[in-house]
């Protein structure tokens, strides 16, 4: 990026702004079809991804325009701070979680389609009638001292939208905070209710371990019992649809879990207590 | 490289995230377009800053980036609220309080 910074920063020699233009096209080219994949899969962490290509590129061109500043807030509180928000939510709410691609209002892709050309025309027309003349490529006095630059128009014009913005994030951390709680309907439980919980059940220890006794000392491979037989129970439920044919699907909790066992291990292992 | 390629490109995110506000139905999916829509609007501020030779461009870039992330933690959350009652991310199954 300092090669970028520099220049941005002089600008003054051939290479460096045929440089800046071979960085701009593949940047440019690499922003836009990753946002036109960001809305055309299906799924919601590739649209993440998409979404990091994009922001990552802007910070690239913010560098390349005389804002080193900008750049790095770009790369630290956007692709930093906001996209893993945006994946630890994914996260939350379901990983697989995608798109159906069925049309639920009649005509609206065909009028989505219409509004974009009608907002491309008009911006065009707006920025064709704009004078946008060529800029002086980003001088020592703007590029280098960006960041006193920046810090003096903060704290010297915009001080009041500043403060402002101080009691916007305050507002938003406590509005998140309270959107977030959740209100416990019942008591909490006691050790004492644990204990009567766990004694009621019938089970007092945990879980046997799977793999145990068995061929396998595998996550998936079920504990053998002394008799020979398999148990369920060692199996965790999220591991027991193991036939690579089988589509992956989530488990719901009290569901009877199929144990894979393969049959001639059992008889191995019992052929081998009987020798 | 002149501004007006930057606000070109700008223009062009604007309308892609625009369209992916409209068309897709994963609220997640539609937060993260309007985040590459206010990304597109940052692009043009940088532009013209650069072209004007003032960082005003860049210190209202700047405000736009904090009002965005704050816009995103609230969005987020209102979006939890939404999934733990209703058990779904969609747009369109958040229709209670439609006539």
């Amino acid at each position: 990026m300092n090669h970028v910074l520099a220049a941005a920063g002089h600008g003054g020699t051939n290479i460096d702004s045929i440089a800046v233009e071979t960085i701009f096209w593949i940047l440019a080219v690499a922003s836009v079809g990753a946002a036109l994949a960001m809305i055309l899969v299906r799924r919601a962490v590739h649209c993440a991804l998409m979404l990091a290509v994009v922001m990552l590129s802007l910070a690239t061109m913010y560098a390349m325009q005389g804002a080193p500043f900008l750049a790095f807030v770009q790369i630290i509180v956007y692709t930093g701070a906001v996209l893993m928000l945006f994946l630890f939510v994914l996260m939350l709410i379901g990983i697989s979680s995608s798109d159906s691609v069925v049309e639920t209002i009649k005509g609206q892709r065909a009028a989505t389609a219409l509004a974009a050309v009608g907002l491309l025309v008009l911006l065009v027309l707006g920025i064709g009638h704009a004078a946008i003349g060529g800029a002086p490529a980003a001088n020592s006095d703007y590029g280098v001292n960006n960041l006193s630059g920046l810090a003096t128009l903060i704290f010297t014009t915009y001080v009041f939208p500043f403060e402002v913005t101080g009691a916007l994030l305050i507002t938003a951390a406590l509005g998140a905070m309270v959107l977030a709680h959740r209100e416990r309907t019942s008591p909490k439980p006691t050790q004492r209710d644990l204990v009567a919980r766990r004694l009621a059940s019938g089970q007092l220890a945990p879980d046997p371990s799977p793999g145990v006794y068995a061929l396998h000392d595998a996550a998936d491979r079920p504990a053998l019992l002394p008799d020979g037989s398999t148990s369920e129970l060692s199996v965790s439920e999220t591991l027991s649809p193991r036939d690579p044919n089988e589509e992956p699907r989530p488990v719901r909790p009290g569901e009877a879990v199929p144990v894979t066992a393969d049959s001639d291990e059992r008889e191995a292992i019992a052929g081998r207590a009987d020798s | 490289m002149s501004p007006v390629h930057y606000v070109a490109l700008s223009v062009i995110l604007f309308v892609i995230g625009g369209v992916g506000v409209l068309v897709r139905r994963n609220a997640i999916v539609v937060f993260m377009c309007i985040e590459l829509m206010l990304n597109a609007c940052n692009l043009a501020f940088v532009a013209f800053a650069r072209m004007h030779q003032n960082l005003d461009g860049q210190v209202i870039a700047f405000f736009v980036m904090v009002v965005a992330a704050a816009e995103v933690v609230v969005g987020l959350a209102i979006l939890m609220a939404i999934f733990r009652a209703r058990r779904s991310a969609s747009v369109d199954d958040a229709n209670l309080l439609k006539y």
